[in-house]
Formats: C-alpha cells, sequence, structure tokens
C-alpha cells in the first residue's frame, strides 16, 4: 500500500496524487503571479511620471490586459486549487481526490492555455489590448487578430476550473471520514465547496460570452454588434454575470484561510462557526444578483439602477459579519503574530478597507464619479491583494512546514511581510487619491496633477515586487535546507491535517481516522 | 496584568488622533495642492453627489473607528507575550444579531438620498438644449440639435509635450482644439452615443459620466452653475488612444453664447462656399498637412508609415498610389474590411477630403502628381 512517487518525469506528467498535483498548482500560480507581476511593472514603470518614456499606448493596453488575465486565472485561481488539492482530502480524512485522473488532466491543460495566451504577445498585431473585461465591440469588431488564440485559451480554462470544482465538490460530498458531518467540516472547506458551485455555474457563461465573440468575429453573427441588430451592452451583461461570482471565487476561499489561521494563533476557536457558513452561502447566493454594478453608467433603466444600487449594498452585510466574527475570534485570545498570522490579521484590514470603497461604489450616484477611474482600480486591488494574494501568502507559511517537513526562516517570513504591507498600502493607497481626483483607468499617461501619487505608487509597487523575490527565496530556502518541523507545527492547532506526520506522506489517510 | 499593555494602546491612541488631527488641519490646504477628494463640482447635481460620497465616506470611517479600535486594542492587550490567557467563548447569537442589524440600519439610511439623487440624475426632461455627442476613436464629436453646428473636438497637447522633448503645459492632455460651449443657467441634455467602440463621456465637475455606445443613444444632463472650463476625459477603454481623448467643457453666460453659435454658423457657411472653389496643387498640399495630421496620424503616424500589423502605411501603399476613386472610396466611406478605418465622409468637409487625398498621394515620397477638387468629392459622394 504505501508505495511512493514514481521516478523522473513521470512523476509529474501522469501523476493522481493530490499533493503532487496540488504542488504543481501551486508552482505553476507562481510562476504566473510573477509573469503576472512583471507585466504590472511595465505599467507602473511608464506611470512613473507623466508623457510616453518605455512604451507605446498600443503595448501598454497589451500590459494591462494581460496583468489581469494572468492574475485572475492563472495566479490567484490555480493557487487556491492548487491549496484545494492539498489540503481538503487531509482536512476532510480522505485519501485522495475523488477524481483523481480528472485532476490530473484538469492541471496539465493549464500550461497549453497561458502558453497560448502568452504567445499572443508575438503575434502580428499583437496581445489583447482591450482589457481584462474585454468590452465589445472592442473585443471583437476592433480586436487584433489574435483574440481569437485568447478565446481558445479562456475555453481551456475554463473547462479546467469546471473540472476542479467537480472534483471538489465530490471530494467534499464523498469522501469525508465517518463523523465528519458537514458542520463540522473546517471553513476552508465549506467555503471551497461554495465556491465550486459558483464555479461551475458561471464558467460556463465566460465559455458562452467567448463563444459568442467567436460567432462575431469569425462566422458573420451580430451578438454585440448594433448594426447587425445585436446589442453591445449585452456583452457587459453576460461578461458581469460571471464575472461578479468571479470576484467571490477569488475571495471565498481566502476567507476559509483566515478562519483557520487566526483561532491557531490566538490560541481560540473560531468565533461564529456558523453564522460564518450562512454568511458565505449569502455572499454567494447575493453574488449572483449584483453584476450589473459594474455598469451603473451604461444606462441600464432607473429601475434596474436601484434594483441593483440595493442589492449591492447588502452584500456589505454578510461581509461586515465575516470581520466581526474574525475580530471577536482575536479578543481574549493569547495572541502570537508568527508570519502566517501577520498576513492574516493585514488581510482583515486591509480588505475591510477595500469593503469601505466598495461601500462607497455601491451608491450608484456616487459611482458615476468613480466609475472607470483610479478609485476602483484602489479598490479592487485592496481587495484581491490582501485579500486573495495574503491569504494565499499566509496559506503557504501556515501549511508549508506540511507539505514539505521543514520550517521557514520566520525572519525572513516577517521581512517579507512588512516590505509586502508597506508596498502594497504605498501602491493603492494613493490610488484612491488620483481616482477621485479624476484620473480614468487603463491609461498610458496622465494630466500633471496626478503626476505626485503615480510615483509613490510606482515605487510602491517595485518594493511589493522585491518583496515577492524574498518570498520566493524563502520557499526555496525551506524546501531544500529548512530545518526540520515538528508533526504539529503550532501550538495545537485544529484540524485533521496536523495528526499526521511532516513531511505528509505521499498517502494520507488511507484508512479514515476517526472524527469525533 | 494587562497594564502595561493597555498603556500601550492608549500610546498608540493617541499616536493616531494626534496624525489624524494634523492630517486634518492640513487637509484643506493639501486638497487643492494634491487633489485628494471628488470635486464638488458645478452643477446642483454634481454637489449632491459630493454630498452622498462624503456621507458614506464618513460612515466608513465611523465603522473603521470602531472596528479597528476593537482590532487594535485586542492585538495589544490580548498577546501571549503579555501573559493573556486565552478564553474559550466562541458564540453568541445576541451579538451576530447585532452585528447584522446595525449595519443594515445604516445601509437604509444611505438608500434614502442616494434613491433621491438617482431619480434625479435620471430626469432628462424639459431640457432647453439638446447637444448630441459622439465618441469616435479618438476625438468627440459634438452637434448642437436643430441649430445646424457641427463641430469635432481632438485634443491639442503636441506629441512633443507627450514625448517629454519640451516642457509640458498646465493642461496637459487636457486641452482640446474646440471646446464644447454650452450656456450658463440652462438645462443642457446631451444625448451620448459612439461612432465605433464604447467610449464614456465624463466631466467630473458636471458629474457627468455615461458610456457612448454604438448604435445607442444614452441621455444625461447638466445645469452649470458657474461660469468656467472644465476638463475631462474619456473613462472607457476604447483602444490605442483611450489616454489621448479629453473632454473640454466651456460653460459661458447666454449672450457670449449666442454669439458663438451665430459666429459657427458663418464659419459652416464658408466651409460650404469653399466647396465650389477650385484650388492650387499646393493650396491642397498644405490644406491636406493640416488635415492629416488632425484626424490621420494617430493611426497612420506622421511619417505615413502607419503602426505594423494594425494600421497600414500611407507610403507607398497601394491604394494611396493607385487609382484616384479606390483611394476616394475608402476615405469617404471607410473600409469595409477593417472598421477601425472609418467613413470620413460627414467628419470631413468637401475641401478638407480632397485636400488630404492629395496630400497622402503626394507626401512621404508617393510622388503621384495628381490631385482632387472639393467638388470631384461632392460628386462622388452624390453619386
Ligand atoms: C482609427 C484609426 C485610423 C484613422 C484615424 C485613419 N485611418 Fe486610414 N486606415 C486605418 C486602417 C485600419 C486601415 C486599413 C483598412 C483595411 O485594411 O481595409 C486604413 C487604411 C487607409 C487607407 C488605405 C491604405 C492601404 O493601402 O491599404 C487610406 C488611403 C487611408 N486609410 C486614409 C486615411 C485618411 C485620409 C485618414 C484621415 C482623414 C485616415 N485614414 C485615418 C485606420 C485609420
Ligand atoms: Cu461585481
Ligand atoms: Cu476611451
Amino acid at each position: 500500500m504505501a508505495h511512493g512517487p514514481a521516478k523522473g518525469i513521470t512523476r509529474w506528467l501522469f501523476t493522481t496524487n493530490h499533493k503532487d498535483i496540488g504542488s504543481m498548482y501551486l508552482w505553476f500560480s507562481f510562476m504566473m503571479f510573477f509573469l503576472g507581476g512583471i507585466f504590472a511593472l511595465v505599467i507602473r514603470a511608464e506611470l512613473f511620471e507623466p508623457g510616453l518614456q518605455i512604451v507605446e499606448p498600443e503595448f501598454f493596453n497589451q500590459m494591462t490586459t494581460l496583468h489581469g488575465l494572468i492574475m485572475v486565472f492563472g495566479a490567484v485561481m490555480p493557487a487556491f486549487v492548487g491549496l484545494a488539492n492539498w489540503m481538503i482530502p487531509m482536512m476532510v480524512g480522505a485519501p485522495d481526490m475523488a477524481l483523481p485522473r480528472m485532476n490530473n488532466w484538469s492541471f496539465w491543460i493549464l500550461p497549453f492555455a497561458f502558453a497560448m495566451l502568452v504567445s499572443t504577445l508575438f503575434m502580428e498585431g499583437g496581445a489583447p489590448n482591450f482589457g481584462w473585461t474585454f468590452y465589445a465591440p472592442l473585443s471583437t469588431t476592433y480586436a487584433p487578430p489574435s483574440v481569437t488564440f485568447f478565446i481558445f485559451a479562456v475555453h481551456i480554462m475554463g473547462a479546467s476550473s469546471i473540472m476542479g470544482a467537480i472534483n471538489i465538490i465530490a471530494t467534499i460530498l464523498n469522501m469525508r471520514a465517518p463523523g465528519m458531518t458537514l458542520m463540522k467540516m473546517p471553513l476552508f472547506v465549506w467555503t471551497w465547496l461554495i465556491t465550486a458551485y459558483l464555479l461551475i455555474a458561471v464558467m460556463p457563461v465566460l465559455a458562452g460570452v467567448v463563444t459568442m465573440m467567436l460567432m462575431d468575429i469569425h462566422f458573420g453573427t451580430s451578438f454585440f454588434d448594433a448594426a447587425g441588430g445585436g446589442d453591445p451592452v449585452l456583452f457587459q451583461h453576460v461578461f458581469w454575470f460571471f464575472g461578479h461570482p468571479e470576484v467571490y471565487i477569488m475571495i471565498l476561499p481566502a476567507f476559509g484561510i483566515i478562519s483557520a489561521i487566526i483561532p491557531t494563533f490566538a490560541r481560540k476557536p473560531l468565533f461564529g462557526y456558523a453564522s460564518m457558513v450562512y454568511a458565505t452561502a449569502s455572499i454567494a447566493f447575493l453574488s449572483f444578483i449584483v453584476w450589473a454594478h459594474h455598469m451603473f453608467t451604461v444606462g441600464i433603466p432607473l429601475v434596474g439602477e436601484l434594483f441593483f444600487m440595493y442589492a449591492t449594498m447588502l452584500i456589505a452585510v454578510p461581509t461586515g459579519v465575516k470581520v466581526f466574527n474574525w475580530i471577536t475570534t482575536m479578543f481574549k485570545g493569547s495572541m502570537t503574530f508568527e508570519t502566517p498570522m501577520l498576513f492574516s490579521v493585514a488581510f482583515v484590514i486591509l480588505f475591510t478597507i477595500g469593503g469601505f470603497s466598495g461601500l462607497m461604489l455601491a451608491i450608484a450616484p456616487a459611482d458615476f464619479q468613480y466609475h472607470d477611474t483610479y478609485f476602483v482600480v484602489a479598490h479592487f486591488h485592496y481587495v484581491l491583494v490582501p485579500g486573495a494574494i495574503f491569504s494565499i501568502t499566509a496559506a503557504v507559511y501556515y501549511w508549508l512546514p506540511k507539505w514539505c517537513g521543514n520550517m521557514y526562516n520566520e525572519l525572513m517570513g516577517k521581512t517579507h511581510f512588512w516590505l509586502a504591507f508597506i508596498g502594497l498600502n504605498l501602491t493603492f493607497f494613493p490610488m484612491h487619491f488620483v481616482g477621485l481626483a479624476g484620473m480614468p483607468r487603463r491609461i498610458p499617461d496622465y494630466a500633471l496633477q496626478f503626476a505626485d501619487f503615480n510615483m509613490i505608487s510606482s515605487c510602491g509597487a517595485f518594493l511589493f515586487g522585491a518583496a515577492q523575490v524574498l518570498f520566493l527565496f524563502n520557499v526555496l530556502r525551506t524546501i531544500t535546507v529548512g530545518k526540520k518541523a515538528s508533526d504539529e507545527v503550532w501550538e495545537n492547532p485544529e484540524g485533521l491535517e496536523w495528526s499526521v506526520p511532516s513531511p505528509a506522506p505521499y498517502h494520507t489517510f488511507s484508512t479514515p481516522p476517526e472524527v469525533r | 496584568m494587562y497594564k502595561k499593555a493597555i498603556q500601550q494602546y492608549a500610546w498608540l491612541l493617541g499616536m493616531m488622533v494626534c496624525t489624524l488631527a494634523s492630517v486634518a488641519l492640513g487637509a484643506t490646504d493639501s486638497v487643492e495642492r494634491w487633489g485628494l477628494n471628488m470635486t464638488e463640482g458645478v452643477t446642483p447635481l454634481s454637489k449632491e453627489i459630493y454630498g452622498l460620497h462624503m456621507q458614506i465616506f464618513w460612515w466608513c470611517v465611523a465603522i473603521g473607528v470602531v472596528v479597528f479600535g476593537v482590532m487594535f486594542y485586542t492585538m495589544i492587550v490580548h498577546r501571549k507575550e503579555n501573559g493573556a490567557k486565552s478564553s474559550n467563548f466562541h458564540e453568541s447569537t445576541s451579538l451576530e444579531v447585532a452585528w447584522t442589524v446595525i449595519p443594515f440600519v445604516i445601509l437604509i439610511i444611505m438608500a434614502f438620498p442616494a434613491t433621491s439623487s438617482l431619480i434625479k440624475i435620471y430626469d432628462t426632461s424639459e431640457s432647453e438644449l439638446d447637444i448630441v455627442i459622439t465618441g469616435y476613436q479618438w476625438k468627440w464629436k459634438y452637434e448642437y440639435l436643430n441649430q445646424g453646428v457641427t463641430f469635432f473636438s481632438n485634443l491639442a497637447t503636441p506629441k512633443d509635450e507627450i514625448y517629454n522633448r519640451v516642457a509640458k503645459n498646465p493642461n496637459y492632455l487636457l486641452e482640446v482644439d474646440e471646446p464644447l460651449i454650452i450656456p450658463i443657467h440652462k438645462k443642457v441634455r446631451f444625448l451620448i452615443t459612439a461612432n465605433d467602440v464604447i467610449h464614456a463621456w465624463w466631466v467630473p465637475d458636471l458629474a457627468v459620466k455615461k458610456d457612448a455606445i454604438p448604435g445607442f443613444i444614452n441621455e444625461s444632463w447638466a445645469y452649470v452653475e458657474e461660469p468656467g472650463v472644465y476638463r475631462g476625459q474619456c473613462a472607457e477603454l476604447c483602444g490605442k488612444d483611450h489616454g489621448f481623448m479629453p473632454i473640454v467643457v466651456k460653460a459661458v453666460p447666454e449672450n457670449e453664447y449666442d454669439l458663438w453659435l451665430a459666429e459657427k454658423r458663418e464659419v459652416a457657411e464658408k466651409i460650404r462656399a469653399l466647396t465650389e472653389k477650385t484650388f492650387t496643387f499646393d493650396e491642397l498640399y498644405e490644406r491636406g498637412k493640416v488635415v492629416y495630421e488632425k484626424n490621420c496620424v494617430s493611426c497612420h503616424q506622421a511619417n505615413g508609415e502607419g503602426v505594423p500589423g494594425v494600421f497600414p502605411a500611407i507610403a507607398g501603399s497601394a491604394i494611396a498610389t493607385g487609382v484616384v476613386n479606390n483611394h476616394l472610396e475608402i476615405v469617404v466611406n471607410g473600409s469595409s474590411k477593417n472598421v477601425a478605418m472609418q467613413a470620413f465622409r460627414d467628419q470631413l468637409p468637401e475641401p478638407d477630403i480632397a485636400a488630404v487625398i492629395t496630400y497622402q498621394r503626394n507626401a512621404f515620397g508617393n510622388n503621384m502628381g495628381d490631385s482632387l477638387q472639393p467638388i470631384d468629392v461632392l460628386n462622388y459622394k452624390n453619386k
């Protein structure tokens, strides 16, 4: 039974082991994170000063587009799937994922999708240049020829996500150890279960919208072309019907991670477990009926505008519940601040700030001034960088000792945290100001009154980038020469994953554990 | 046991209050200098929106003070190194209910003024002046409905400033060749649409931002109270020069507006008269150069070399060095193959079309030696 991994490259190509696949997802995501980061730095370098100095507008637009697409589909989503692969079987006491062969397949199509996407940079006419939201007709009638490759790449990413989601649902619903009732599952499992349903619901919608684009471009339809009886705004409705749940796909698993880490370092059980589950479910439900808040200025009728404004404001309630629960978990605990905890605390603070700007954006009349400015850029980077990215970072520090059996270097981890924290705030906080002062997003050059803050943002971005290099180094060092970690790693952490040795053996829970 | 910790907390709190206070004191000054906040604008609606923005902002600050206050308190006081022992409580229905209900109530308080503003924003009835705004890649067209005045508004910032060859002027990227002129104290309705891709017409001081969507017309309005020059930009990504299609609105007293309108009509009349005129080759070439630099360089480039793979070169192009009628066709009616090459039929008057074609056929090393008269263009259009 206890056979180890195969040798050589075939181990990785043919593996059906959830831990191997999890690791591949995580490494892939790490690579994409750096690639997307380099694109972001090109943007920030150009925006360092007014005037055009480094890139031409045409290329600048390709950078903003690829930065967004790669961070969303290449860095954040695969990282969460990687964490799910590693942790969910160990958290529910299952020997592996329910559908291990599909698991292999859903990972291995990803590198092809992204190779294709990135290769468009070298095509005639350049890479996609219409923003990660690829509004028609800029992305159809007016798009560079490479858009067809982009569409195909999105199809593959979607297929991968759907397969991943099916696998996660099947695992959670069928493979739990005896005694692991739904309401005993760790929150990370819960949030991923709900996320997986969101994925299954909306990835086909994304596939649909890119297919409609494909038809418009190559087969003479006019879904998004008014001249042929279509409607460009239809594109936005379909896109955001996918797009809004997508932003929760990128944050719900993060909620799960934070809900695992804070109790460990507060040495106190998670406050309001049940309300956390219900809040997650309500956020997921609400995420389907708020999409048009991205479209307050497209001219939807007044009633529609009001409906989407109220629904959007409502999301603040369950989100607030989560934040209050985390803080109350910390309250009267006995706290220490190791690296994962630092990232988690920063998550709570900065995600809340992102939530505040989100609440402001929900007020439709004010959104007429905020929409498509740097205020929006600040908002979603505050929920995505300290939200998704910090939670993933926290998760890596938290579980890395379990994965590889070695402890990371705490001083380096803390340095990484502080550099990233300062870099992030320097980068994104000033964006609130320039946005309010009137700087539109997605412009390669700007008026003089925005110069000071943009310079600060650019410096912050490079600092943030440098911090991530330290992160990579710390991870590599831990895996190769790190000090041996204990099986428990932390002081009395909750969860089945801590009951197996460090590093976790290739096969865990071949016989189901007992859950009281 | 917590005494030291609580002292630390108080110290931190004090620090924060001091910073906040000094920021607030310096704020009025720095808002001006650094542009920290949304503009109040110059219309009743823009002021209302600013009020809403500040109201929700202060709610956020208040909630933030409470939430972060508790959070920092606990992070400082309930530390293991300070000897804190963890309790074990992990549930409280009354707390959960409280922090569900209180935010809900705050939201309802906010929803009322927001709804009332929105209703006003949507009320475009009873306008005194209607202006059709059309977004083009990458310029705006303004058409004064039933007034016989139509013109394009292009970026006026010279390339030399953009490419850092000369110093930038204070209105860098926010200046146009012809601003939109509107009268103050009148309800002006904007009918916003686009010719190619989606753009968005945004002037912060008027609090008007509306998407310009090809094939559809959106409405918005403004009632400007103070004369002045108000600057904005396209807000929706619309391709390469999205960052280079600013908007300038000049609000003037009514009599000044009427004068301007009359003048505009006269100029239009003069241009119409030019259609009858026969130009010399040099006149056409010179005029064509100006037209080209205003309308064609963003794609075909100043040297006529285009952008490989995206916009074709004019230098040595088959059309610009081929039969004149093909050249006329693509400029007048646009290209069916690639819609980025728009129809200039209604964008340029006949003399300008004749001139720019003559220019393209004889510049950048194209030595066709032929020229075109406005009347030829008119005949072609009417064919
Ligand atoms: C928004 C970008 C854009 C602008 C502005 C623009 N063009 Fe074009 N132009 C194009 C594109 C794209 C094509 C290629 C059309 C095709 O492939 O059928 C083109 C093609 C042409 C051609 C044919 C070149 C060839 O040999 O294929 C001519 C002539 C031309 N344009 C003239 C003009 C003139 C005159 C103006 C200004 C009044 C102008 N264009 C402004 C994008 C533009
Ligand atoms: Cu949304
Ligand atoms: Cu634009």
